[in-house]
Formats: C-alpha cells, structure tokens, sequence
C-alpha cells in the first residue's frame, strides 16, 4: 500500500507562513535596499541604509543599552530560577498552587504590570523608595534617573522572566537520577557542594536552553520599556527595538527601519552562533579535562 | 523529628517564602492601588489598606463606553487570530508529526526569534494598500504571527507522541486519511489542543507591540487602551490599577486554573511570540 501524502494537511498552514512570514521577511530585505518613506516616492539605493547604519550613533548607542540589558536580563533570571526550581522541586504543602502564583507575572499581560512598575518607581510617592527607606537606603531615582535606568527596568525583567526559567530548570532536575544523591549523602557532603558537583553539572543543558529563550526574549524586549521609558531619560533606555519603533513609526522612515530590522535580526542570530560556540566549547574542555 | 529536620522545614519554608513573595507582594500592591482614593494612594508613607474602599475606581472604568468597546475589539481580535491558529496549525502540526518534516521547524524557529516590529512594516504598507486600516483585520491577521507557531511547535510536540497503531489499523481497514485525522488522531490530540489553545489566547491577549501601530481610536485592544491612558491622565492612579487588573484578570484567572497545561507547554515548547 501506498502510504498516504500529509501535504493536504500542512498546505494551509503553509500559505498563512508564507503570507505573514515569509513574504514579510522577503519585503523586508527589498525595503532595506531603498529610500522608502511614508509620502514621498521610493528609489533603489542599494546598500546606503546599511552604511548610513554604521555611522548612526543613536544606533551604535542602542546596540549598547541592548547588549548591557540583554546580559543582565540573562544572568539574573537564570541565577534566581535555578534557585526557585531547586526549592520547587523539594516537596512541601501546596506546592502546585504556589507554583501557579510564582508564575504569574510571566503570563500577566506586560503593559498592565508596567504600569504599576511605573507607579512604584514613583521617586516621591512609589512604594519602592518607602521600602527602601526601611532598611536605610536612600531614596532612588529608578527610571527617572540615566544611570540607573537600565538596571530598573532589568529589576521588571528578571521578575517577570525568572518563572519561565525556573519551569526548564525543573524539568531538568526531574529527569536527575537519584543515585549520585544517594551517595553523596553517605560521604557527608554539603548541601552546596551536592549542588555544585551532582545539580548543576546535571542540569547544565537545561540552564542552557534557559539561557538562549532568555536571551532571544531580552534582546527584543519592547512592552514594559515602550510603557515604562519609551527609552528615556533622554535615549538612556534607548535599544534597538525602541529605535526599530522611532524610525518606522514615528519618523516613517521605512526603508532605514527595515534595514535596522535585518541588522537586528542578524545580531540576534550572531548572539545565539555565540552562546552555541561557548557551550560547545565547554563541553570540549570537559571532556578533554575527563580524558 | 529530629533537630536538624526542623531546621531543614524551617529553612525550607523561608526559601519559599522568599522566592513567592515578590509576586505576591507585587499583585497585591496593584490590588491596593486600585482599591484607594487619590488621597490614600498619594499618602506618605504609604498606605497598604484603606480605611474607604474606592470600588468607584472599578465602576468609573466599567462604565466608560470606550473600555467595552476595547473589551470587545480584544475579545475579536484574539478570538479570531486563535480559532484561525486552530485551524490550520493543528491538521499541519499532525503532517509534520507524520512526515517527520523536522526540517519545517526552522520557520518556526525563525518566527520565533524575529522582533514583531520587523513584520509590521511590511504589513503595515500592505494593510495600507489594501484600505484595511481602522478595521480590526490588519490586527486579527498580525496577531496570527504569535499564535500559528504556538500552535503548530505545540501539536509537532503533541503528535509524536500520541500511538500510530490506531491510525494504521484505520487505514489498513480502508478510511481515508482526513477521516482518520478527524476520528482517530483528533480525538486523542484534545489535551494538546488545550495547551495550544490557552497559550494562543495568552499571548494574543497580552500582545501590544501590533496595536499601537495598526489599531486606531476604534479599534484599540486592551493593552493599547491602558497604554494610552498612562499618558492621558497621569495622576489618578487608582482608576489605572483598576483597568491595568481588569485587563490581566482573564490571563491570571487562566493561570492559576489551567497552571497544568500552561506548564507543559511552556517547558515543551518555550515559546513565546511577539
């Protein structure tokens, strides 16, 4: 018998890719090659966009707050997550539920919890400088302030996101085996060192996953800072994404937007070869180290 | 119980503790918020719970026409960009399950790392061409961007792993393969269909970045709508936190209830769109 064709099933599916992903990224790529603003005629230039790119320095400044709010917005989650998944996957009473309030902020719709991120970075009347004024700190700017803008707006990032890494790390301490735990506990060892040489070696290719979600959801990060800075103070929060936003849909310059588009996609898959190259990497000097 | 158990309950609690409470805390600062009075939300140092209830600031944003009219522009946009997810992903999540067309995957992979800027600058040209601007299609159309490969990489996952034996042994005894998708694999996939569903809904609810480009004063969603009110009337705090819970009420309603197969979705496919 002959076996049956699936195509009928996939070719619906396909024309609706084609349509708002495909044929989007192909218009794309023709757009970057002209001068094309909203109103006036378009003309081929070829490459110009992309070189006027490289002398841009509100672009080159953007790739900066980018990088700096893509890095800490990996490590940070990526840190608390693995802690929060070693304690969720400990037993103890309403686990399941308190699991469903841990998430919470990952799946609360972005703009919503912005806004009250925004009310509580209040400098006079937030409730982030009362509590600081508790333990002795003195009262901050928050977003309102260059410096200290990014690692504020990284503060929401890492709450909102820290669940989703928390969920992949306990996946991957479920599948742990429970002999080297077993054994270790008879040689007496402590409950860091159990972590550090049995856990985290084990769940390594988790945190992995974890991190590259985590970096590719970071780097186009645009709702809670779009609602909280629109980039501000001045361009301090200012990355690519909100630039993407400002030259296409503020400027309407389209054909410079599209070519900021394809450069930033092109970082983040730079990003992502990266993070690949250095995980394997790793792996080679564990094996080398074990040989 | 031995000493050292109690100090292992005892530690163990407070890392709980530790690790809950910032969503906790944050959640019901925003209930807070939005169940006081100007005067109470300007206090200092802050006032955790009134003495007056401020339910007005509820009934002020339910009663404004144009947060109905926004409720149900979300309502439309999400129900149509998730019943047409559905329809097309789920038969092409089981052909690529039974193809084994791994490869396919790669243009989800793409979907998936791409800014949801870069799709509607084409798309805003073509709605524009097209006269579609100020309906609610160019959304319903975009939002299909976050919600088709939700559910395509959801129901490749979902497939694979349900049994082919019946499929084969309805195929052998003559059925067609659309009656075997639409009585044998379709049935069994319901639990997967689910996921896939609830997280569509999720994150075409929550989506913003597609609305304050293409939707205008009629046809905002709800996220575009709390945005423009932070900008509008800046001070009164306590009718925003109202309409900022009522807008993510549905979405941690759905959390806490179906928190099983969010779970699994998320850790099975980690996606997220937009």
């Amino acid at each position: 018998m002959r076996p049956p064709s699936y195509w009928p099933f996939v070719v619906p599916a396909l024309v609706v890719v084609l349509a708002i992903i495909i044929f989007p990224w192909v218009f794309t790529i023709w757009m970057s090659l002209n001068e094309w603003k909203v109103g006036s005629p378009t003309t081929f230039v070829g490459f110009s966009n992309y070189l006027r790119l490289t002398g841009d320095p509100r672009f080159i400044e953007a790739i900066g707050h980018t990088l700096v709010y893509t890095v800490l917005s990996v490590l940070l989650p990526l840190v608390f997550g693995t802690f929060a998944a070693v304690v969720f996957h400990q037993k103890f009473a309403g686990r399941g539920f308190l699991r469903g309030i841990f998430i919470m902020p990952m799946m609360a719709t972005p703009v919503a919890i912005a806004l009250v991120w925004t009310m509580m970075f209040h400098p006079q009347l937030g409730v982030l400088n009362y509590l600081l004024s508790l333990v002795g700190i003195p009262a901050q700017l928050w977003v309102f302030h260059p410096a200290t803008v990014i690692p504020s707006l990284v503060l929401v990032e890492t709450w909102q996101w820290t669940p989703l890494v928390m969920l992949i790390v306990l996946g991957g301490l479920a599948a742990i085996p429970t002999e080297p735990y077993e054994s270790a506990q008879i040689d007496g060892a402590s409950l860091w060192q159990v972590f550090r040489f049995i856990t985290l070696p084990l769940i390594m290719p988790f945190l992995f996953i974890a991190g590259m979600i985590r970096m590719i959801d970071a780097v186009k990060s645009f709702d809670v800072i779009f609602a909280i800075t629109q980039g501000g103070p001045g361009s301090a929060s200012e990355t690519i994404n909100l630039y993407l936003y400002s030259v296409a849909f503020v400027y309407y310059d389209l054909g410079y937007g599209s070519a900021i588009a394809v450069v930033f996609f092109l970082l983040i898959v730079l990003l992502a070869a990266v993070m690949l190259y250095a995980r394997q990497r790793m792996l080679w000097t564990e094996i080398a180290s074990d040989a | 119980m031995t000493p050292k158990q109690i100090i292992g309950k005892i530690s163990l609690w407070f890392a709980v503790l530790v690790i809950v409470s910032p969503a906790i805390l944050f959640f019901l600062w925003m209930l807070s918020l939005s169940l006081k009075f100007e005067v109470d939300n300007a206090a200092y140092p802050p006032v955790f719970i009134p003495e007056h209830f401020a339910w007005k600031n509820y009934a002020d944003v339910l009663a404004s026409n144009r947060f109905v009219t926004y409720f149900f522009n979300s309502l439309i946009v999400t129900g149509s960009a998730t019943a047409l997810a559905l329809m097309v992903g789920v038969p092409a999540g089981y052909g690529i399950a039974r193809m084994a067309a791994h490869k396919s995957a790669i243009v989800i992979l793409i979907a998936r790392i791409t800014p949801g800027l870069s799709y509607l600058i084409p798309l805003f040209l073509l709605f524009q061409w097209l006269g579609l601007l100020g309906t609610l299609v160019p959304q319903i159309i975009i939002h299909l961007v976050v919600t088709v490969p939700i559910v395509i990489w959801i129901m490749i996952g979902y497939f694979e792993t349900t049994p082919l034996e019946l499929e084969e042994a309805a195929l052998i005894d003559g059925a067609g393969r659309w009656q075997v998708f639409r009585h044998v694999a379709l049935p069994i996939a319901k639990p997967g269909i689910a996921v896939a569903f609830i997280l569509a809904v999720i994150f075409s609810w929550n989506n913003f970045v597609f609305g304050i480009v293409l939707a205008g004063r009629e046809t905002r969603t709800l996220p575009v709508a709390v945005y423009n009110m932070i900008s509008f009337d800046q001070l009164s705090w306590g009718p925003l936190a109202a309409a900022a819970l009522i807008v993510t009420l549905p979405v941690l309603l759905l959390t806490v209830f179906a928190q099983r197969q969010i779970v699994a979705g998320l850790t099975a496919g980690a996606v997220k769109g937009g």
